[in-house]
């Protein structure tokens, strides 16, 4: 039967590529001093899935790289290695190294043969250095003379003693299928030594009484006879003798015969093993092309999500069978009948949605999981202390959403590792513990997903921002700026606190490509820091970018979008409460506070609006990047989720306007974005 | 058709033992671990087992000892999938009570052969 493995890639790919981060994790949080025999074992258990997957799908070179790690890590399972740093960072670079691998080859590219090789070298020296004892003796020898005794061509036949312990028809062996397989070698007779046989009361039917003769007919390597007697080799008592032809034993070589019971158990592998290896390595370039050629974007899924949406589909089908009837022989009596299943059919797809939705939903664990090592490696390189703890591990957010935010985390992540901790000596000197702590934590609120980023480091100095910020000419000298807007300086563009620059952070061009990031995926980002006591950066995002609830509302013969989570509050204007200031626009009293009204109409620049007076129309007012603002439209018209549309995709990016969306009567409608309306506003 | 159970917490390695033996028309039922394979082996009755060795939560050795406690499962033929590096663990099988072992790295055809060994 011809199997297309190929099928079975792209699972393995995602499951060896977790199987690393388990690894890195579970390396990283080896502790020497006390080293937990199952942590190992974790560890271990990975490296032998990769290994036994990699061979049987043709990666014969990762297989062979990841047998030099798995031998290390067996040494060390069994206690006969010491687990030391440096073996830690050899296998960290071979999981970085196999992870490469496994990149190149799902991508169809050369695998670095060069790094490997430095690689596999610098794990065999730590499997040499003499920290483990030596490895099991190879077994390889015994083999040849196996070999041997196959060959001799004046051998037509065997006899076979078999004869089996009690107990093997309990290992699931039967006599029967051995014999049936040894017919397939050659002509064979059977006969049954009843000797063994207790009388009947004695007599228990799951044991195994008889022994048995066997004589094969046919000159056959003794390899093919001890191969089918491979399993049972413990459970039966076998003796093979080879027959002769009779010329042979004329001239009185009879004395030779060879019995051959206790042959090595290594004899019977390396036969087996060595023609698939070579199959494995022809097929191995061509596999990677097609491969490459098939690579696509897969997730895995709970099977209880599955099941929840199939228990869906199957209300909805109820529903629609329900409507249906109505609908067939519709009078006005079945009204209610009809409103009532319509009522149904709305709730059965919203929850058919989120069942939808919940698929796409990957643990943020999937961007964590890197983190761990990027602390382990910085604060070694750097000296410094740090702890980084991961909360929230397990809350949920779109894989799209996971995908895209790894790289702004791993800068935010950095910055504080680097910039935002100090140096032991500074923090004792402060009064803090040595260690600092980074805390790097998710969870819902509302329909949005939170990712703080915490540090108890050094905080954010505003006054040395706001120096350096008016030196690079980024500000003028006699701008009056809240605490907020001081720290939002560092999301200008060129802007780099760092006195030296590092190989870390880098060179201070990143954290405005960090917010144009986030906003990109219609999320937010926001500092508190307080000078001394440490920082925290919080990135808001939606819970998904396909679909999004949002308020429709009119002005002109426009109709716009509004996410439901920017808006605080709609309301009526009273004149009295406006204030006009020349050259700095209307603003709002509400409650206190003056907020600047943006009217939407001007802004597009939308013809003939209902409402030109702030009177006539309503002020929406919603809040973005921390700050309140009054959107003048003429009209609400109602809330509904809508399926976001990308118009960059389509068409190009415009400001203020973050997607698109197709209404219900088929029309199109803008997605508004907050911050963007308040940028346009502000030109 | 007989039914198989297979074992194996990778789960590329669990579709391909799967669909090599669907495709070879055995019922396959799948388990992810040792726990898995054991709730799945009591709630119905299997004619073979095919497991991995290595596995958390109940590795493949542990399962096999107990499954051959079970009444079920005193004669039922029960395959470990070993690599070659794991002679011991060949000993410790047997000696739990295992059938035979296929050797990593396998493919389909030998997996075929191997199990239509066993079950006709």
């Amino acid at each position: 039967m011809a199997i297309d493995m190929q099928q079975f890639h792209q699972v393995f790919f995602e499951e060896s590529f977790e199987g690393l981060d388990a690894m890195e994790s579970g390396l990283l949080n080896l502790d020497l001093g006390d080293v937990n025999a199952e942590d190992i074992n974790t560890i271990f258990r990975a490296a032998h899935s990769i290994k036994g997957g990699s061979g049987t799908f043709g990666f014969s070179a990762v297989a062979d790289f990841t047998h030099v790690m798995e031998t290390l890590l067996d040494e060390m399972r069994d206690g006969r290695r010491q687990v030391t740093q440096a073996a830690i960072n050899v296998l960290l670079g071979s999981v970085d190294c196999l992870r490469d691998m496994m990149q190149a080859i799902r991508g169809g590219n050369e695998i670095n043969r060069h790094g490997v090789s430095q690689n596999q070298q610098a794990l065999e020296d730590e499997l040499e250095s003499g920290a483990g004892s030596p490895g099991a003796p190879s077994a390889v020898a015994p083999a040849s003379a196996a070999q041997a005794l196959g060959v001799d061509s004046s051998i037509v036949g065997w006899t076979i003693a078999f004869s089996p312990h009690k107990h093997l028809l309990k290992t699931g062996n039967d006599p029967v299928r051995l014999f049936r397989e040894l017919a397939t070698l050659g002509d064979l007779s059977v006969a049954a030594d009843l000797q063994g046989v207790p009388d009947l009361p004695d007599l228990d039917p799951e044991e195994c009484h008889l022994s048995w003769r066997l004589s094969i007919a046919s000159p056959v390597p003794v390899q093919a006879i001890e191969e089918i007697f491979d399993w049972v080799e413990d459970d039966c008592d076998l003796a093979l003798q080879a027959v002769y032809a009779r010329n042979r034993s004329a001239s009185g070589e009879s004395g030779a015969t060879l019995p051959a019971a206790e042959p090595a158990p290594a004899a019977k592998v390396g036969p087996v093993l060595k023609p698939q290896s070579e199959a494995v390595k022809t097929g191995e370039p061509d596999d990677r092309k097609k491969a490459a050629a098939k690579a696509s974007s897969s997730i895995r899924v709970d099977t209880g999500k599955i099941d929840a949406l199939i228990n869906m589909v199957g209300e909805l089908v109820i529903t629609q069978s329900m409507l249906s009837l109505v609908g067939e022989h519709f009078e006005i009596a079945k009204l209610d009948q009809l409103k009532n299943g319509l009522a149904q059919l709305e709730r059965h797809t919203r929850e058919l949605q989120e069942s939808v939705m919940n698929i796409r939903m990957l643990p943020i664990s999937f961007v964590f999981s890197r983190f761990p090592r990027l602390a382990h490696d910085i604060s070694g390189k750097l000296g410094k202390k740090i702890e980084l703890k991961l909360v929230g591990e397990n809350t949920e957010v779109d894989k799209t959403v996971v995908e895209l935010l790894s790289d702004p985390l791993v800068h935010l992540v950095r910055n504080s590792l680097d910039h935002g901790i100090e140096m032991p000596e500074v923090r004792r000197a402060a009064g803090k513990p040595e260690t600092g702590t980074v805390i790097l934590e998710a969870y819902h609120r509302g329909g949005n997903i939170v990712i703080e980023v915490r540090d108890d480091g050094k905080g954010l100095d505003k006054d040395m921002l706001r120096a350096k910020a008016i030196e690079k000419g980024l500000i003028s000298a006699d701008a009056i700026l809240s605490d907020k807007q001081s720290y939002e300086l560092i999301f200008m563009p060129g802007f780099s606190t760092a006195e030296k620059l590092t190989d870390i952070s880098g060179r201070g061009v990143g954290m405005d490509v960090v917010r144009r990031n986030i906003q990109a995926l219609g999320g937010n980002i926001e500092i508190i820091s307080e000078l001394g006591k440490g920082s925290t950066i919080a990135i808001h995002l939606p819970l998904t970018l396909a679909i999004l609830d949002g308020q429709s509302i009119a002005v002109g013969d426009e109709t716009y979008i509004l996410p439901l989570g920017a808006i605080i509050e709609s309301l009526n204007i009273k004149e009295e409460r406006v204030n006009r200031v020349v050259g700095k626009g209307e603003t709002f009293l509400l409650r206190g506070h003056y907020l600047p009204i943006i009217r939407l109409h001007e802004i597009f620049k939308v013809p003939h609006p209902k409402a030109m007076r702030l009177t006539d129309g309503l002020l929406v007012v919603v809040e973005g990047q921390g700050e309140r603002y009054g959107l003048f439209v003429d009209d609400l018209l109602g809330q509904q989720q809508v399926v976001i549309k990308s118009l960059e995709a389509n068409y190009r990016r415009i400001e203020g306007v973050s997607a698109a969306t197709i209404l219900g009567d088929g029309s199109v409608a803008l997605i508004l974005d907050i911050p963007g309306l308040v940028r346009l506003a502000n030109q | 058709m007989a039914t198989i159970l297979a074992v194996d917490d990778s789960a590329s390695m669990r579709q391909m033992v799967s669909f090599t033996l669907k495709g070879a028309g055995y019922t396959v039922v799948e388990a992810v671990d040792g726990v898995d394979a054991l709730t799945k082996a009591k709630a119905q009755s299997f004619d073979c087992v095919v497991t991995d060795v290595n596995m958390p939560n109940k590795d493949g050795i542990a399962l096999i000892k107990d499954l051959r406690a079970l009444p079920n499962y005193k004669f039922t033929p029960m395959l470990m999938l070993t690599t070659e590096s794991g002679m011991d663990k060949k000993q410790q099988g047997k000696e739990a009570g295992a059938t035979g072992w296929i050797v990593k790295p396998f493919n389909p055809d030998q997996l075929l052969k191997t199990i239509k060994k066993v079950m006709e």
